[in-house]
């Protein structure tokens, strides 16, 4: 059972951080995990994109072409992914960032305007996790408890205080994917 | 032992820290300038040695230096800087003293650009620097292989006095793995007969790697050539996956072997007789487990991030006995999974030529007009 995530946006979004918080989560798990970043200059502005693999067997390509699963963060990036995911799998899209609709109709595309619910929360910068708590909700490998506790274990202590913001970001975001689910059937 | 999520450049500095590693000395250079952050902080903070060269040719030269006194010593570097180490690691391996290298591969050649890539094999398997000497060359796949393999260079530079060389490249530098790094080790000056460590109420030692008179050269240039002997009896090590009944070997080292991990699976669930012979010694190359192999299955499909290069170590090891097919992806490329297994399907339905050169048949395909 192996599982890929690709999650892009612009350098500054958290889509490396975000990355993270998911190995993390998946390595607290037991599970094999890799993760692995763009890494060129990219990282000082322009779009960056991280990828996950989460398995439970030695990981081969810590790289994928068509992954089941990916979360954009804005409009290069969604231009760059949607015509990668695989079918049948789960695209969640940052609406506050992005100005069109969906190409495709074989894979499942959650619209989540991870800006404006970020703000709401009180931080812009937790888009991030508003788009990763919408996209676990789509995904049986992890849960939101998963990716909590390793906020918890893995958050250098003096960001601590910004767990239960981070926490409400998660929360909120699996929310909306799972109204926005409930509303395509 | 818990397991942390570290990044590759990280992990393998932690490792030499933890195997009792006295002095670094680097230059940075993208992608393996994290391994020298590490050191420049974590050195200091335990009373060690890190030091920032003015460039790539005085931290190997640095190195040289502190390896003469017998200390723990390394550097790391990618491909360009490990260019400009090449006279120093000739040095170095005429001298005789253990010294461990890190080469973070990029793409090449020239400057190059920062991607993953395997184009050092030949320059740190089969030469670089002058004259007849060969390095231990270990190349990991994973990030907690990297670690494992950190201590043994350390032990092996030191048991064989040569030059020992982790290899692997930006991608495994870069990425995030989970790991058990080992205990932390003392310090420990090993008492060498002849290290420099101050002449006090003894004979000077001299070390050196020039040898004026001929005879004396050859005699030296005998002892490192023994010594290979002894490294290349003991010191091969590799790793088989799905080989029991596979009718196909793909054989690739470090990111490109694990990139073909992923292939063979999928060619596996699609009923094709596949596994994977993976070398973790590139220098020592495992020819005979190669010859071997070549005996028990019915063609093989080498698969690097470079030109073939270790395809010649294994054209080397297979003869003419078995067909060979090529796949590499080249200047910062990494393949992905689903195109090694269209070559390993394309050899599962019709089986490879004996006639030509592999690379030639591949590079072909490569070039031809897109249709």
């Amino acid at each position: 059972m192996q599982t890929e995530i690709i999650i892009a946006g612009f350098g500054g979004q958290g889509v490396m951080f975000a990355g993270q918080v998911l190995a993390y989560a998946a390595m607290d798990k037991g599970e094999e995990v890799t993760w692995i970043p763009s890494y060129g200059p990219e990282m000082r502005g322009g779009t960056a994109n991280c990828t996950v693999v989460i398995a439970d067997e030695e990981i081969g390509s810590p790289l994928v072409k068509n992954p089941p699963a990916s979360i954009v963060m804005n409009l290069p990036s969604y231009d760059k992914y949607e015509p990668l995911v695989k079918p049948g799998g789960v695209l969640v899209v940052n609406a506050s960032m992005v100005d069109r609709g969906a190409k495709r109709d074989d894979i499942t595309e959650i619209f989540v305007p991870a800006n404006d619910i970020a703000e709401e929360i009180g931080d812009r910068r937790l888009a991030n996790m508003v788009a990763a708590g919408a996209l676990i909700a789509c995904l049986p490998i992890l849960s939101i408890e998963d990716l909590e506790a390793a906020l918890e274990a893995h958050m250098p202590g003096r960001h601590k205080r910004l767990l239960p913001k981070n926490y409400e970001a998660l929360r909120k975001g699996a929310e909306f994917a799972t109204e926005h689910a409930r509303k395509a059937k | 032992m818990t397991r942390e999520l570290w990044k590759g450049n990280e992990a393998i500095a932690e490792a030499a820290i933890r195997a009792g590693l006295e002095g670094y000395f680097g230059y940075p250079i993208t992608p393996q300038t994290e391994t020298l952050e590490w050191m420049s902080r974590r050195m200091p903070e335990l009373g060690r040695i890190f030091l920032q060269a003015e460039s790539e040719p005085a931290a190997i030269n640095m190195v040289y230096g502190a390896a003469c006194t017998g200390a723990r010593v390394m550097t790391s570097s990618s491909s360009p800087g490990i260019s400009l180490m090449m006279e120093g690691l000739s040095y170095i391996a005429g001298t005789e003293v253990p010294v461990v290298l890190v080469d973070v591969m990029r793409g090449g050649p020239g400057l190059g650009n920062i991607a993953p890539s395997q184009g050092d094999y030949n320059q740190i398997c089969h030469g670089g620097g002058h004259g007849d000497y060969h390095p231990i060359v270990l190349a990991p796949a994973s990030v907690q292989e990297a670690v494992d393999l950190v201590p043994l260079a350390f032990d092996l530079a030191e048991k064989y006095l040569n030059i020992a060389c982790v290899l692997l490249d930006g991608s495994i530098g870069q990425m995030m793995e989970p790991v058990e790094l080992p205990e932390m080790r003392p310090v420990v000056r090993k008492e060498y007969a002849w290290a420099t460590t101050g002449a006090k109420d003894r004979s000077r030692h001299v070390l050196t790697s020039i040898y004026l008179e001929v005879g004396l050269e050859e005699e030296v240039n005998l002892r490192l050539l023994k010594r290979w002997e002894a490294i290349k009896a003991n010191e091969v090590r590799f790793k088989e996956y799905y080989l029991d009944d596979a009718e196909i070997a793909v054989i690739g080292f470090g990111t490109a072997g694990r990139v073909a991990l992923s292939a063979v699976r999928a060619a596996r669930a699609q009923g094709i007789k596949v596994g994977l012979f993976r070398p973790i010694s590139v220098s020592p190359y495992p020819y005979q487990q190669v010859a071997a192999l070549a005996e028990r299955v019915k063609s093989l499909l080498v698969v690097e991030m470079n030109t073939g290069q270790m395809l010649e170590d294994v054209r080397l090891a297979v003869s003419r006995r078995i067909p060979i097919e090529f796949y590499g992806r080249l200047g910062g490329v990494v393949p992905f999974p689903d195109e090694i297994l269209g070559e390993i399907q394309r050899i599962a339905k019709q089986p490879p030529s004996l006639e030509g050169h592999p690379a030639q048949r591949w590079l072909e395909r490569m070039t031809a007009p897109q249709r």
